[in-house]
């Protein structure tokens, strides 16, 4: 039987998988420091490319797992949900995640985890989000149509581009690996649990 | 960091925080430094989470809708008239079952558990306010709160978040994600500029 499984769970496993799913996410989350506004925030200011690095590894290491995955046969690409693509909300919601991210110093996300470990900038952002979605839904009359608008369906790039989709993963995955050379030679330097390699290895690292 | 409390670590993670260098037991020098894990590692982890998601859910990860199912919830429970009223609200409390019982929910409830656990380990757990040195902690919050509101309504604007839509979107190559990732990054270097002073 091919992936995705989710029909075949009963409504306790597939609970149990979605916490144990967001477990690990939380996990690589708080790993990667993301539960600091501060190194978040960096990223703008390139202080720090973590928030870069970390977004572009997994998403590739997805993108590729999920590319070879359907090409050997085994997950069935047809039954995955893909968010449909509504042009201009996403737009505007995208610019307003991007001010709430420099303004809050978090994501939804990230805050979770940062408030989990005790930083009360983060509990406060959260209580913004839920401020947020309650406006939100109070005030959905007046979003509603603006929500639906630039309307393309479920529409990947490979469509959209009318490129080949081997090609386009191949080309994210040269976009990134040029963000990350990019990003190395602006710090000089990485860490792999406790060894600095690189330009100025041996020397201490700035992070952490 | 400018956090203003240090927690004190156990005996194990002061030993293996002396220096990154120092040998120690294998699981000691992964989980129990208090360094950040190298960006490429939590990435490969996150990404590695991310495709169980979509190889046993179907659907990629996710964080803000939880927030919204959260208001359905309560809305239901004291005002159920209003939401099911609501063309919002009515979709989440319809149906006969909580809006609880989701994938979202339940998944942030677990990277809530996921992230204090890391931050155990790594003896980063304290009561702690990350902010620039510059500001009070009553700016900081302000920010966190003015942050918070416009993210949680751009969120569903977008109809999710950089988990749902920039990870989950951009590992599917939906084409909407990718205007939705430029957006983020250009709002947030170009908001980075005007709260220079806030940073750094």
């Amino acid at each position: 039987m091919s992936a995705p499984y989710f029909e075949s769970f009963s409504l306790p496993v597939y609970l149990t998988l979605a916490a144990l799913i967001g477990f690990f996410f939380g996990f690589f989350l708080e790993r990667a420091g993301f539960s600091s506004a501060k190194k978040l925030t960096d990223q703008f200011y390139f202080r720090d490319w973590a928030v870069f690095k970390v977004m572009f590894t997994a998403i590739i290491t997805a993108m590729m797992g999920m590319a070879y995955l359907s090409l050997a046969g085994w997950l069935d690409m047809s039954e995955v949900f893909i968010p449909p693509t509504y042009l201009w909300p996403q737009l505007v919601g995208g610019l307003m995640v991007g001010a709430g991210f420099i303004v809050g110093g978090y994501c939804p996300g990230t805050s979770v985890a940062a408030a989990a470990i005790g930083k009360l900038d983060a509990v406060v952002f959260l209580v913004g989000i839920v401020i947020g979605s309650f406006l939100f839904g109070e005030g959905f009359g007046l979003f509603e149509e603006f929500s639906m608008s630039g309307s393309l369906g479920t529409l990947t790039l490979p469509v959209w581009l009318d490129i080949n989709t081997g090609v386009v993963v191949l080309g994210v995955v040269l976009i990134a690996l040029g963000g990350f050379w990019a990003a190395e030679n602006s710090e000089g330097r990485w860490n792999l649990f406790g060894k600095t390699y690189g330009r100025g290895a041996g020397v201490k690292s700035h992070e952490g | 960091m400018s956090g203003t409390s240090i927690p004190t670590p156990s005996p194990a993670g002061e030993a293996a925080m002396r220096s990154p260098d120092q040998p120690g037991t294998w699981f000691q020098r992964v989980f129990r430094q208090k360094e950040y894990w190298p960006p490429y590692a939590a990435g490969f982890g996150l990404g590695l989470t991310l495709l169980a998601a979509f190889v046993l859910m179907g659907e990629g990860l996710g964080a803000s809708s939880a927030f919204s199912r959260g208001v359905a919830a309560l809305l239901g429970a004291v005002a159920p008239e209003h939401a099911a009223a609501s063309d919002f609200w009515s979709r989440y409390v319809g149906g006969g079952q909580s809006p609880l019982i989701n994938f979202m929910v339940f998944e942030v409830a677990g990277l809530a558990v996921g992230g204090f656990v890391s931050g155990w380990l790594a003896g980063r757990l304290g009561i702690a306010v990350d902010k620039g040195p510059g500001i009070a902690k009553g700016t900081r919050y302000g920010m966190a709160l003015t942050g918070g509101i416009i993210t949680g309504i751009g969120a569903r604007l977008a109809r999710g978040c950089t988990s749902g839509q920039a990870l989950s979107g951009g590992a599917s190559l939906a084409a909407g994600s990718f205007v939705f990732m430029l957006a983020v990054f250009g709002a947030g270097f170009v908001g980075a500029f005007f709260l220079r002073r806030k940073w750094l």
